[in-house]
């Protein structure tokens, strides 16, 4: 189980322009950072940094279990979740056949699926194909793999910006109770998040 | 389960296997109105021609292996998953295999007969084209990997893998040549069936790699 995250020196680019130099951030299990930062400094970058996908030109991502270091791969395969600008949700297939597979890949039980739509409220959505979903709708079905399937560390790319304020405030319930069970959550926001999240401003 | 998501996405998308059937079964229609319809030409054209027109339809289909993902960003997920990409992208190619590669290849002898071709090759027109499309497949996917993120992805696939088609096709229609002309057919057999596991085992090291760099 994953109890901390600890980042040092981290220098990200895309292509030539190098997006931030030498940062710094450490999450324990139980915390949550909002991470701010103007349109283009690399909130994603660093978010996807984090989850592996982007490889950074320098710096150290470390991983931390209860009992030493968690191997990098073996954080990424089974302790992270990214939720990102797409949902990775395919328009043909319907909502309940999509987030049984993303449920069930992300490794969460059987049942699990069953409960998170329980949660979310998606339960009237099931049987509709994903191209009629509204992008609110989306973002609910994509935030269930997060109910579904635990997993300790959160990395949400503005995960409520299409959300309402109700669902907003049902979220925040969510996170609140992922926080509570020693989980952690990095979150690349402009609006506040509905938590106590300490403040990460991204600069050049 | 990887693979089942598979099957369901490529049976539904754009047609799926009928789409690359009815191209295969178009492309061979014009074979006898480009070159003339004499029967003697034709059923010597026709084996390697069944063989060249299943190449193409095979690579119709590939365009969208990995680019739907990329774009929707499932492939986040699948590189986020607890399989390694590697084995996400055999089972990706392996679900093509059998929606496109498998209905081709039972399509193909019936194309090749029509044309003209002996029936007494169909079963080895069918095994040839069975394995074959496996290369195809794979060798495909390939293709379809490296060429992710750029704008006339399906132009450049076929430029990229067209080249790589080459080996199995000679195999194959050499192998039904030399079946057809009662001489020995199974060293094409085996050097086809090579290159198919080659691609086989090699092909989802390169995917995976070529969509790591992709994300990246």
């Amino acid at each position: 189980m994953m109890i901390r995250l600890d980042i040092e020196d981290l220098s990200v680019a895309r292509g030539d322009r190098i997006l931030f130099r030498k940062f710094g951030l450490s999450l324990a299990a139980g915390e949550a950072a909002a991470l701010t930062g103007r349109n283009g400094a690399g909130k994603t970058s660093l978010l996807r940094a984090i989850a592996g996908l982007i490889r950074p030109l320098e710096g150290r991502i470390h991983f931390q279990a209860e009992n030493g270091a968690l191997p990098p791969e073996d954080a990424r395969s089974r302790e992270l979740h990214l939720i990102g600008h797409q949902d990775g949700l395919k328009a043909g297939r319907t909502a309940w056949d999509e987030l049984k597979f993303q449920v069930a890949w992300t490794g969460g039980g059987p049942g699990a699926a069953e409960a998170a739509c329980e949660r979310l409220d998606l339960k009237r959505l099931r049987g509709l194909e994903v191209r009629k979903l509204s992008a609110g709708q989306r973002r609910r079905l994509a935030l269930a793999r997060l109910v579904a399937s635990p997993r300790r560390l959160w990395l949400l790319d503005e995960p409520l910006a299409p959300l309402d304020a109700g669902r907003r405030a049902a979220f925040g319930e969510l996170m609140k109770a992922h926080l509570d069970g020693g989980g952690m959550i990095l979150a690349a926001v402009h609006d506040p998040l509905p938590i106590a999240a300490s403040a990460i401003e991204l600069t050049a | 389960m990887l693979l089942g998501r598979e099957l369901a996405l490529s049976w539904g998308r754009g047609g799926g296997p009928l789409l690359a059937l009815a191209f295969y079964a178009a492309t061979a229609t014009l074979l006898p109105l480009a070159t003339g319809p004499e029967p003697a030409r034709l059923a010597a054209l026709a084996p390697g021609s069944a063989w060249l027109a299943l190449a193409l339809a095979s690579l119709l289909s590939l365009e969208r292996l990995f680019e739907r993902d990329f774009e929707d960003g499932a492939l986040d997920l699948l590189a986020l998953g607890p399989a390694p990409l590697e084995l996400a992208a055999l089972a990706k190619c392996l679900a093509h295999w059998i929606t496109a590669g498998a209905p081709l290849a039972l399509a193909a002898p019936i194309v090749a007969i029509a044309l003209g071709a002996s029936p007494t090759l169909a079963p080895m027109i069918a095994l040839t084209a069975l394995i074959g499309g496996i290369s195809f497949s794979f060798c495909g996917g390939v293709g379809a990997a490296l060429s992710l993120g750029s704008r006339r992805g399906g132009v450049l696939i076929a430029v990229i893998v067209l080249p790589l088609f080459a080996p199995p096709v000679i195999f194959g229609a050499g192998a039904i040549d030399a079946y057809g002309a009662g001489l020995d057919w199974k060293t094409g057999l085996m050097l086809l069936s090579a290159f198919s596991l080659a691609c086989l085992g090699l092909g989802p090291f390169a995917m995976a790699a070529a969509c790591r760099n992709a994300l990246s």
